[in-house]
């Protein structure tokens, strides 16, 4: 019997929980050749602004143990580009396009919540607020409640489309931010981003990043991630999107344990570009071979 | 294309640079000269990312005996300079690879009967020898082949034996002139009044010095460059170079992997290091 590895965030049913990680993924086509989008749940576009981001100097990535270090600075197309070159093929596709956007000030994160509101092709919407709020002196969003209620607040009153809200690691209490994010109007919380880190070249006495400091994802991340996610889950009533290092079918499953309803796969497409299909079609082999009906019964049933 | 390749052959040319043959796909024969290959050095998270590395050749074995298939391969050439690198030069034939490519843009071969001018500077001659593969088949061409000792020089034989002229130079003298590659390259192109179009691949430092050449001389100039990059296909955005309008308000980053890894020097900003 074919288990039933559909799942619900908000308005939105997803055919399985597999989803792409924002900034690994281009903005879908590119993956054509190496992803039946078909066969994923949905898929999410690099992070957007109002205006095309030039992003940081070069080196922007290195690779560590078991991960890899970005500092990318958000390069992006911006939003007239993104509606021009990248939505008619996110028409083509039958598989839920799930909008990245980020801003500086609530304004505006509200102003792209209400262009990527009225943009049919675009199924939801994913908040990223790990920036410096330049209004608030380069506080960053992601680190303080307050102004994640902010911005949650001000994106949840420009948009009707399920609200996604992205967090940030990089925190004493997740728990409290995820709270302060669902009270202000998130449909769903994708935990966790990239933990901030860096890498040393000994020899020239030098940071390997141009910008020092960059976020750490892939495999080494993800015990963080779990934890994380299972604290998160436990203590709030929206869905929680997984995300931290998924590599295979297994991996994602233990975040559905820990309380995820869906996941997204991240450095995986890097290192193996078919790696979201891969780890959909493992999932639903898994649990056939368990006689496990439906996926959703597998929701933090993590026995403590 | 994504492909499992079987190891043919793996061996050190030179101290510290290795290259290694491939089975492949057919298709893999259609590679321009120029693109690169994602290796995937083993299946285990440590090395993550995958290693890019130009197409060095491309071919098909005559089967060994009646009744067998011919065999396409792969051929690259890599320098060992980190754990990846390492480990690939320790894999034996029969090992499996990961194989993601041809990716990125080839050289312009331009036009037949036109002197052509390769210039690489080390393990930098990996993707210029099946382009001398081609360009030989309708103009004449040179090798200007530069390292720091005349370990660095790789494959000079397999140039020459394409009816390529080599020059080479070391920075030591080991082999050669002396000094850098880019004096011999504009000797040449002192003689024939600045004739023909230059194809480079090799340090930062030498392709500036090259694309320079080429500004002042108004001779046409391709650069292959390298970039660190996770994916191989323009979503990481790792490794990025700057076109020729970049500033900070108008930035004009290019994929190296997608929009090249070989550019017209002249669309380049070389100012940057």
């Amino acid at each position: 019997m074919k288990p039933d590895m559909s799942v619900t965030i908000a308005s939105l049913t997803l055919r399985n929980p597999v989803m792409t990680a924002s900034g690994t993924f281009g903005y879908g086509e590119e993956f054509k050749e190496y992803v039946d989008l078909e066969t994923i749940g949905a898929f999410v576009t690099k992070g957007l602004s109002l205006k095309p981001r030039a992003g940081n100097p070069t080196p922007r990535i290195v690779e560590t143990p078991g991960g890899m270090l970005n500092a990318i600075g958000l390069q992006n197309v911006g939003i007239d580009a993104f509606i021009k070159k990248k939505v008619p093929f996110l028409r083509s596709v039958n598989t839920p396009a799930i909008a990245n956007f980020f801003g500086y000030t609530p304004e505006e994160y509200a102003e792209l919540a209400a262009r990527l509101d009225g943009i049919p092709e675009v199924a939801a919407l994913e908040v990223n607020i790990s920036c410096p709020n330049v209004k608030q002196g380069g506080i960053v969003f992601g680190t303080d409640p307050a102004a994640a209620a902010s911005v949650t607040a001000a994106c949840r009153a420009a948009t009707k489309k399920p609200l996604i809200v992205k967090l940030s690691p990089n925190v004493t209490d997740i728990v409290e931010m995820a709270r302060a994010c669902e009270g202000a109007g998130a449909d769903a919380l994708s935990v966790i981003n990239t933990l901030t880190g860096m890498a040393i070249d000994l020899e020239r006495r030098k940071p390997v990043l141009a910008n020092i400091t960059g976020g750490l994802s892939g495999p080494a991340i993800k015990p963080v991630a779990l934890r994380m996610v299972w604290q998160v889950a436990k203590a709030v009533k929206v869905p929680v999107i997984g995300i931290g290092g998924i590599m295979s079918a297994t991996d994602a499953l233990e975040f559905i344990l820990a309380g995820a309803t869906a996941v997204q796969v991240g450095t995986a497409s890097f290192v193996n570009p078919g790696a979201a299909q891969e780890i959909a079609q493992g999932m639903e082999q898994w649990l056939a071979e368990r006689g496990i009906a439906d996926v959703r019964s597998l929701i933090g049933a993590l026995q403590e | 294309m994504q492909f499992k390749a079987m190891i043919l052959d793996n061996a050190e040319v030179s101290p510290g640079y290795w290259r290694m043959r491939m089975t492949a796909p057919p298709e893999m024969t259609a590679a321009r000269p120029g693109q690169f290959v994602m290796v995937r050095v083993n299946p285990s998270i440590d090395p993550l990312i995958r290693r890019p590395f130009g197409v060095f050749d491309t071919g098909i074995l005559q089967p060994a005996y009646t009744g067998a298939a011919p065999q396409p391969y792969l051929e690259i050439l890599y320098r060992v300079v980190g754990k990846g690198t390492a480990m690939l030069s320790g894999l034996h034939e029969t090992d499996l690879l990961d194989i993601l490519g041809p990716l990125g843009t080839g050289f312009d071969n331009g036009p037949a009967a036109e002197e052509k001018l390769i210039v690489g500077g080390g393990v930098g001659l990996a993707p210029l020898y099946l382009l001398a593969k081609e360009l030989v088949n309708d103009s004449p061409v040179r090798l200007f082949a530069g390292g720091r000792t005349k370990d660095d020089l790789l494959c000079i034989t397999e140039f020459e034996r394409l009816g390529v002229e080599c020059y080479t130079a070391t920075e030591d003298g080991s082999l050669g002139e002396q000094g850098l590659v880019t004096k011999v390259l504009e000797s040449r192109l002192e003689t024939t009044s600045n004739k023909g179009r230059i194809f480079a691949c090799g340090p930062h430092g030498m392709l500036k010095a090259v694309a320079a050449i080429g500004t002042a001389r108004h001779v046409p100039c391709q650069v292959s460059l390298e970039g660190y990059m996770a994916c191989g296909m323009g979503a990481c955005l790792g490794c990025v170079c700057q076109g020729t309008g970049h500033s900070a308000e108008t930035p004009d980053y290019r994929c190296v992997c997608t929009e090249g890894p070989v550019f017209d020097a002249a669309q380049l900003k070389w100012e940057v290091a």
